[in-house]
């Protein structure tokens, strides 16, 4: 896998007017046919191509070992040298694969910053919070002194800590689980990024504290216009913050679409499975329909469309062709090979995720 | 129906030393009362360190309480950890959310379900008691060949149905559930919800089930009780309870289910995190946290009663039960 096979000018799919939403917008973060390879031999991820527009707010869904948190890391080149990618990943047009580790440096942090599930490892357990903003400060936009105490004061009130000369003496140990994760953001937000990439950003909070965290990314978004990329195992968390998702099945993208219609018109039967297997708030109460098996490991992928040891609508060739993304619907993909008939996928009645206006009927 | 287990103002307090070297008790569980009968489902929700888990340790005789009485088929539990204690604990079992952890990673799954028969010397032979841990692989949908595996060859839905089967072994009455299905993957949870369904139909035992998850209390539970620092807020059938909530807190708890597509209309985010609970606030617990307190609410404790349509609720605001209110 070099990183220049992404060039030639035979790849279709990109010239598919597939991108119809973000064709207004230039994409600022697009992987090309990128895979993960662990050790050499093990696919973790398998040509996936995803581009994510300025100011757009991109969800990745997926259950463990789909690669939905590896492919971002490995972009980044943030992993050891175990690992190895292929294809291409750009930001604004730059081939980030051909910047030295120098140059990386910058655009870490700097353009694209990274949050993670679990704030308190994330931080460094023996510095000042304050410590901790001033070096991102220094590195990514050359503030010392006092201008960098008042922007460290003002990144604090923005992620809604209060009482911040004191908070910015304090250590990691010292802030609870939800407090920590709102200075994971003041962090990011620290280098003016232009794209955040948040890894199951709430998934270690409470409910009230989740709710929160992601008003407060919502919120943060709208003011600076940057870009989202959300990866989470809760299809709810990322529908209310994304305006489109991705869902992620071993290692390769199986649908995308619009938030709306993936959850009310999901055309991959992972997708479908997904949704039904989730119990809801609202709604009557009925037996859930789980998907049955589990997930493949990495290494034991099965050939042909991965999904189908566990699909119910597979069929013979399921079991060797591997389906390609394909045009669905307006602004809607997916690889399945059974996309096309008719009445496959549509006729099943799909029990699909209902949009409740108001459940916590406001009194 | 008959009453399986029945706890009255059940607390647990904990001495702790602040920061300064000061002495304070730390109320975990701080007046608790519930009934759970035969055969059905309580759930217990709330964030962590409502003390929902420390319910579940107390009422299972694991940690000894410091105040109130417990009773399992009409026989007072206890935490002396002496004959009757053990008696009882065959009866009453417990699923714990990482079954790693709770599984012993030296000794093959199968054996360690036939472990709870050996400690209670049941069944006639070592046959009788391998026949029967095998009834139950079966009964949980594990394959018999996974018997002789080790945890760590099984993945986690496997082992929480190992967990599930080491429990039932023993024909329990109560089945109490920690986070039973908060470390699986989306489609291994729900096979393993409908297989906690399809077991309690089966064998008929009642399930204590403790989650922070709403959703899946829903879909599980008949009776659902919402606590708040170390004590019930609310308590009823989760449709009343979810859609209509009586107390903010559960109102709160239901408007922060992520939810696609909703945008932030009506949504209610609540200011600041749980306060600790050494320095439990005067009055009504949630009240600094609440959109509607009165001046009474910081006052008066609220006590959990019947309000409108006979669920039980802790707040000042909730209208009271006879009070027929025009519709």
């Amino acid at each position: 896998m070099s990183r220049t096979s992404g060039q030639s000018p035979d790849r279709p799919q990109w010239s598919a007017p597939s991108h119809a939403a973000t064709a207004g917008r230039p994409a600022l973060l697009r992987l090309q046919d990128f895979t993960v390879t662990l050790s050499g031999t093990v696919p973790i991820v398998r040509g996936i191509d995803l581009s994510v527009g300025r100011g757009e707010a991109l969800g990745i869904v997926g259950e463990s070992g789909c690669g939905k948190s590896i492919t971002w890391l490995a972009a980044l080149r943030l992993l050891g040298r175990n690992v190895t990618t292929g294809g291409e990943v750009q930001l604004d047009g730059q081939d980030v694969g051909g910047l030295s580790e120098r140059e990386l440096a910058r655009v870490r942090g700097g353009r694209i910053a990274l949050i993670f599930q679990d704030p308190a490892s994330a931080l460094n357990p023996v510095q000042r919070i304050g410590t901790q903003i001033a070096e991102v400060l220094r590195l990514h936009r050359g503030l010392t002194g006092e201008p960098a105490r008042r922007e460290a004061l003002r990144l604090l009130d923005r992620v809604g800590i209060a009482d911040g000369p004191r908070r910015l003496k304090q250590y990691p140990h010292e802030f609870s689980g939800g407090m920590n994760q709102r200075v994971m953001i003041a962090l990011a937000l620290a280098g003016e990024p232009d794209v955040l990439i948040a890894d199951e950003p709430t998934t270690a909070l409470d409910a009230t504290i989740q709710a929160q965290v992601l008003d407060l990314i919502r919120e943060l978004r709208r003011e600076t216009g940057m870009a989202l990329i959300l990866i989470s195992h809760d299809i709810g968390v990322v529908g209310d913050l994304c305006e489109r998702i991705a869902v992620m099945y071993a290692g390769r993208i199986v649908e995308t679409a619009a938030t709306q219609d993936l959850l009310t018109r999901p055309r991959h039967p992972y997708t479908q499975g997904l949704l039904t297997a989730l119990p809801t708030l609202t709604g009557p109460r009925q037996r859930l329909t789980p998907i049955p098996g589990t997930v493949p490991a990495p290494a034991a992928i099965p050939p042909g469309c991965a999904f189908a040891p566990r699909c119910p609508i597979a069929v013979e060739r399921c079991g060797h062709e591997l389906p390609e993304l394909t045009f669905a619907a307006q602004d809607q993909r997916a690889a399945c090979l059974r996309l096309g008939e008719p009445s496959s996928l549509e006729s099943a009645a799909l029990p699909v995720m209902t949009m409740p206006a108001q459940v916590g009927a406001p009194a | 129906m008959s009453v399986l287990l029945d706890v009255r103002d059940l607390a647990r307090e904990y001495p702790v030393s602040t920061a300064g070297g000061v002495r304070r008790i730390l109320h975990a569980v701080d007046g608790v009362s519930f009934s759970l009968e035969r055969g059905r489902t309580l759930g217990i929700v709330g964030e962590s360190g409502c003390g929902k888990s420390t319910t579940a340790k107390l009422a299972l005789g694991l940690l000894p309480a410091t105040r109130g009485q417990i009773d399992f088929e009409g026989q007072p539990v206890t935490a002396l950890r002496d004959r009757a204690w053990r008696a009882l604990r065959r009866r009453m079992q417990l699923v714990h959310q990482d079954p790693l952890s709770a599984l012993d990673r030296r000794l093959p799954v199968g054996q360690q379900v036939v472990e709870p028969l050996v400690i209670h010397k049941l069944e006639d032979s070592a046959e009788a008691q391998r026949q029967k841990a095998l009834a139950l692989f079966d009964a949980v949908g594990l394959r018999a060949d996974l018997f002789e595996r080790y945890p760590h060859e099984l993945s986690g839905g496997q082992r929480q149905r190992v967990l599930l089967a080491r429990a039932l072994v023993l024909e329990p009455a109560l089945l109490v559930c920690d986070e039973p299905i908060s470390a699986l993957d989306v489609s291994v949870a729900a096979q393993v919800i409908n297989l906690m369904q399809d077991l309690q139909a089966r064998f008929g035992m009642a399930y204590l089930f403790i989650s922070h998850d709403l959703k899946v209390v829903r879909q599980i539970a008949d009776e659902v009780a919402v606590m708040y620092l170390g004590r019930i807020v609310e308590q009823g059938p989760p449709d009343a309870l979810f859609h209509a909530p009586a107390h903010p807190y559960t109102e709160a708890l239901v408007s922060a289910v992520p939810t696609p597509l909703r945008g932030t209309q009506g949504r209610i985010i609540l200011k600041g995190d749980p306060p600790n609970p050494v320095d439990r606030p005067s009055g009504c617990a949630f009240h600094p946290r609440c959109p509607r307190t009165v001046a009474r609410c910081r006052e008066e404790v609220p006590v959990l009663r019947p309000v409108a349509d006979g669920r039980l609720a802790a707040c000042h605001l909730a209208a009271a039960a006879p009070a027929m209110a025009a519709a």
